[in-house]
């Protein structure tokens, strides 16, 4: 329960920090406009091509958008050495981890939500029946692209060339569960059946368990030594 | 000590390399359907198995280091993958000269050249990172961490770009349920791999080597600066 509390509380922390500054949220949500705009010169297509490559369009504006708010998450903590403030605070490091994790998914998820009304608008696509099945794709991707970054942000958070290491290093490994996120989106964008999709949900819940373990066990070691 | 044992397993490899290339070009005939090309599997499957076998030793090393803090198993892990990143692009560059000649193209997003793709992103980033710490042990932390996280990940890149497209050819050996070569073809293979094994092990133990060396400078240099 104590575990759970400190976890929120970490959380809230960031979120609260967010709101008030508002930094990543709004550069996110202006990349993922510019992104949706710089797609419309890049492709002239039918409506029925643009559903069908939608799910790739939607999850390159996710995973870009996202990673600015993931390369806020510890730099934001490199002022003032609050970082240290908080390794030394009585919180371990998969609490902190998680705390992050849980603010970013927020963030990530608030940024998505913006973003697929205004590219259903732009492209003329129609948005699912099944809006709620896509909803859950979008949340089941967007917790593997925030724990591999947010796994990656702390780990990168004292390098020179952060900005530019992060996605280097993240969307290689990200690449499992773009795969299945996208082919899920694009199954239930376009109509089609789902029932031969379904292993991705798989593949999507494998990824976030794997990864999440992963991470839990071995922030420690990134995160204090 | 160590350089009896590089020059000994270099010639030795050499010595089956040049026994092994007589018998590929002279002996081995050209297989029924594909010509003279396929001799290229000689070195495209070995090359591939030794940078696959690199990759989970260097991650194992990694994990040593992280129990026994020990900045000579960071030392051999960068090593083994820096040699296992050199083999896995002589598999692309094999693979690629293979398809170029079978398929009519240099390049394709086939399941196994995308994962092995993937693979060698995940790695370059690996020695992107390494270059960017100056601290010997958060770079040899972050290294093993990174190394454990690109292990777990290359399994699931392989199956997850396998489900989703195919065209690489299935498997040939037997042991890969493939259907296996016809006798006299398939020795070649595994005496290849063998002296490209040593090869690597070689170039590892000479790589190693230096690392030692550039530790040695770099505590020098620390030395002097603090006085």
């Amino acid at each position: 329960m104590k575990f759970l509390r400190q976890t929120l509380a970490v959380a809230a922390k960031d979120l609260r920090s967010e709101i008030r500054g508002k930094e990543a949220v709004n550069a996110s949500v202006s990349f993922a406009l510019v992104i949706l705009l710089l797609f419309s010169f890049a492709f002239d297509l039918e409506p029925a091509e643009i559903r069908d490559i939608s799910g790739g369009l939607l999850w390159l504006i996710f995973a870009f958008a996202g990673t600015l708010i993931l390369n806020r998450s510890f730099a934001r903590e490199l002022m003032n050495d609050c970082l240290d403030a908080l390794l030394a605070s009585p919180v371990s490091g998969a609490q902190l981890f998680l705390g992050k994790c849980l603010a970013n998914y927020v963030l990530i998820v608030i940024v998505e939500c913006i973003s697929l009304p205004v590219f259903a608008i732009f492209y003329n696509v129609r948005l699912p029946q099944r809006l709620a099945l896509l909803f859950v794709v979008m949340l089941l991707g967007t917790w593997g692209i925030t724990v591999i970054g947010t796994m990656f942000s702390a780990m990168t958070v004292n390098l020179r060339l952060r900005e530019l290491m992060l996605p280097t290093l993240i969307y290689p490994m990200l690449i499992p569960a773009l795969i299945g996120a996208i082919e899920l989106s694009r199954v239930l964008i376009t109509g089609a059946p789902l029932a031969e999709s379904l292993f991705w949900f798989r593949v999507l819940v494998a990824f976030n368990v794997i990864f999440t373990i992963l991470a839990l066990a071995l922030v420690e070691i990134v995160l204090v030594g | 000590m160590r350089l009896k044992i590089i020059v000994t397993l270099a010639v030795i490899a050499g010595l089956i390399l040049a026994w092994n290339l007589h018998r590929i070009f002279i002996q081995v005939p050209d297989e029924a359907s594909q010509g003279a090309i396929f001799r290229i599997i000689y070195f495209h499957v070995p090359a591939a198995i030794t940078s696959f076998t690199g990759f989970y030793l260097a991650m194992f090393s990694g994990v040593g280091y992280l129990i026994s803090k020990d900045l000579r198993l960071d030392s051999i892990a960068a090593s083994i993958n820096e040699v296992s990143l050199a083999f896995a692009t002589i598999t692309i560059c094999t693979g690629s000269i293979w398809g170029r000649i079978i398929w009519g193209i240099w390049w394709t997003w086939d399941a196994r050249l995308t994962s092995y793709f993937v693979c060698l992103l995940i790695y370059f980033g690996y020695f992107m990172l390494r270059r960017a710490i100056d601290d010997p042990t958060t770079r040899a932390r972050l290294s093993a961490v990174l190394s454990i996280f690109a292990c777990v990940d290359i399994v699931l890149v392989w199956k997850s770009i396998e489900w989703f497209r195919t065209q690489h050819p299935g498997p040939v050996l037997e042991i890969r349920g493939g259907g296996g070569m016809a006798p006299g073809m398939e020795a070649p293979l595994w005496w290849n791999f063998l002296a490209l094994l040593m090869l690597a092990t070689a170039l590892v133990l000479i790589r190693t080597r230096q690392e030692g060396m550039r530790r040695e400078i770099d505590a020098l240099r620390r030395h002097a600066h603090a006085f």
